[in-house]
């Protein structure tokens, strides 16, 4: 793997965390917090690792991404607006009126969403779905999803990692946003989830654990799936929530509260 | 006159799709016997996903496979589609606009011996009231196959009302389904009964009665509970002065409610809901449930005879 190409992804993130900060402030609310934990994962994404054409977005080739922690939205317009599917300016437009960009992402509206998504624990069913329809049309698209460590505490999560593995759906990847953080404490006082890693193998998963801020290791763990026959795919990533921003980091009142003026000013200029 | 049970017309119906159309598929959460989706899952075993007992996962992989082109069908009983998954109904589905079709068989009272829990009273309510979704509710065996054609012609969410009980067949083969268009089974002038599902049936029967007492009674099917032709309601009340709604669910959010908001907004006149009071079913023969709760063509006799003659200034 190119060091520079670690270099740029490590730089797109780093906008791509910019733009969360401003984004939300200019909104006065949404989810800052999962947002930034998951900033590193994204932007590997949308920057290396799906198919995909902007111009086209439609395109029935291209790899899908589903957010299914949908409250992370801003970290997903960041993205797409970043890659060119709308103008970077749009973002300051979050959660307003009229604007496409929802609170929760909307499929119909704003062109390289893949799935609403909102209520969280929905996103791997629909992944799933994605990828069975890629195996009947024999189409070679992987399906990338990103669950929340909280989120994987509703049922039907399990539902579809059970489902998953019962139709062998080796294009399907996914993501765990292991930042230990939900809205009402760690995820292991509220309702562990623990061992995260050994449930999904146990569901027939291949699964690894990365860092989940190392670019190098994200493409690493990807390309490792890639060759994964027969199994889906669970990359647990370790992460901070609030990742980039010191006063925003492992603290759980920043799950859902936008940054004041100046605690923006603050987190850009940490952020550089 | 012929019984056949809707939701096997309804696995007639997916086998004949599934011949002319390859992008659809069909998901069922371990009830295909039931639901007759297996008849499907035979003839195209590659398109057919059996999901286990996990009706939430169901409609969300559907949404997946709809989100990527694919036509899914879904079954399971009415209470689990609308109920255990409601949610990914409302959220992954009808808000994205997808194109799933969601049928529910098992609907209503006649599910019989397995009882309240498996009876749904509520599923019209709820769905009803979710924005983007087309609901069907089939009278027969005729009606359901051409729902499910239509369904599948549909660029969107369609949810299609199906019963566990063989019903008479009321149309012919030639019987054109005009989605969204309520069906004048028999025209009259002094009250309308508006129904939908088997109580279509039971209505007919009660118009017929009703005629040998000088009543002259009109029948609208309902097939479509959303959109509702407003209209043909709104006609009604203007017409006949009396309207009877009957349905087998709850009288609270279906069909009887569908109606009175309809005629209290644009042309107020008596209506009285037949259906099931506020209650839960119970265990027993389809036959009796449907007495004990009050969805015979008697009960619907004597329900129009109360409402013409009330006098309303
Ligand atoms: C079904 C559902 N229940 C509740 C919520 C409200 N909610 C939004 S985020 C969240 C916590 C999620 O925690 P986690 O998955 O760990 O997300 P992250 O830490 O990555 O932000 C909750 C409960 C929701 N969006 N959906
Ligand atoms: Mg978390």
């Amino acid at each position: 793997m190119k060091q520079e190409t670690i270099a740029w992804l490590e730089g797109k993130a780093r906008e791509i965390r910019r733009h969360i900060i401003r984004m939300t402030a200019a909104a006065g609310s949404g989810h800052p917090g999962g947002s930034l934990s998951a900033a590193d994962i994204v932007a590997a994404l949308y920057f290396h690792i799906l198919r995909l054409n902007p111009n086209w977005p439609a395109w029935p080739g291209r790899d899908r991404f589903v957010l299914s922690k949908g409250h992370a939205a801003p970290v997903l317009y960041a993205a797409l607006a970043e890659r060119g599917f709308f103008p970077v300016e749009e973002l300051l437009t979050l959660r307003k009126l009229g604007s496409r960009l929802q609170g929760h992402p909307d499929m119909k509206v704003l062109p390289g969403v893949e799935m609403s998504t909102g209520s969280l624990g929905q996103g791997l069913s629909a992944a799933n779905g994605m990828a069975l329809a890629a195996r009947l049309d024999g189409r070679d698209y992987r399906v990338f999803v990103l669950l929340g460590d909280g989120e994987t505490q509703e049922g039907m999560v399990w539902e579809a990692a059970m489902a998953a593995a019962h139709y062998k759906l080796d294009n399907v990847t996914a993501f765990l946003d292991h930042n230990g953080l939900q809205i009402d404490g760690p995820v292991r006082e509220v309702m562990s989830v623990e061992p995260a890693a050994d449930k999904w193998k146990a569901f027939g998963w291949d699964v690894q654990v990365i860092d989940g801020h190392d670019a190098a290791q994200i493409l690493r763990a990807v390309e490792t799936a890639r060759q994964v026959e027969g199994r889906p795919q669970m990359i647990v990533a370790e992460t901070v929530k609030g990742k980039g921003v010191s006063f925003m980091e492992n603290q759980v009142d920043w799950h859902g509260k936008a940054p004041k003026p100046e605690e923006a000013e603050k987190a850009l200029a940490e952020l550089g | 006159m012929k019984k056949i049970a809707t939701r096997e017309a309804y696995g007639e119906a997916l086998v004949e799709l599934g011949k002319e159309n390859p992008d659809v598929v069909v998901l069922d959460a371990d009830l295909a016997k039931s639901t007759k989706t297996i008849d499907f899952g035979k003839q195209y075993p590659h398109r057919f996903f059996d999901m286990g007992v996990a009706e939430q996962n169901m409609l969300g992989t559907a949404a997946g496979l709809a989100a990527a082109g694919k036509i899914p069908f879904c079954s399971t009983f009415a209470v689990f589609a609308t109920g255990r998954a409601f949610d990914q109904l409302r959220n992954s589905i009808a808000y994205p606009r997808l194109n799933v079709k969601i049928c529910a068989s098992h609907a209503g009272i006649t599910v019989g011996e397995d009882g309240a829990s498996h009876q749904s009273v509520e599923d019209i309510a709820l769905v009803r009231s979710v924005p983007n979704l087309t609901v069907f509710i089939p009278a027969d065996a005729v009606e359901t196959k051409k729902a499910v054609m239509a369904a599948a012609e549909i660029k969107g969410p369609v949810y299609i009302r199906l019963g566990r009980m063989a019903v008479p067949v009321l149309h012919e083969d030639d019987f054109v389904f005009e989605p969204g268009k309520a069906l004048l089974m028999r025209e009259g002038a002094d009250a309308t009964i508006i129904a939908t599902g088997i109580m279509v049936a039971e209505a007919l029967s009660a118009a017929r009665q009703l005629a040998e007492e000088g009543l002259d009674v009109r029948v609208l099917n309902i097939h479509t509970i959303k959109p509702l032709d407003v209209g043909a309601v709104i006609s009604a009340a203007k017409d006949t002065k009396a309207i009877v709604t009957a349905e087998e669910h709850s009288i609270i959010g279906g069909l009887g409610s569908a109606v009175a908001e309809t005629v209290c907004e644009h042309y107020p006149v008596p209506v009285y809901r037949v259906g099931i009071p506020d209650t839960f079913g119970e265990s027993g023969t389809p036959a009796e449930l449907i007495e004990r709760y009050g969805l015979t063509a008697r009960h619907l006799v004597e329900a129009v005879r109360v409402t013409v003659r009330l006098d309303w200034k």
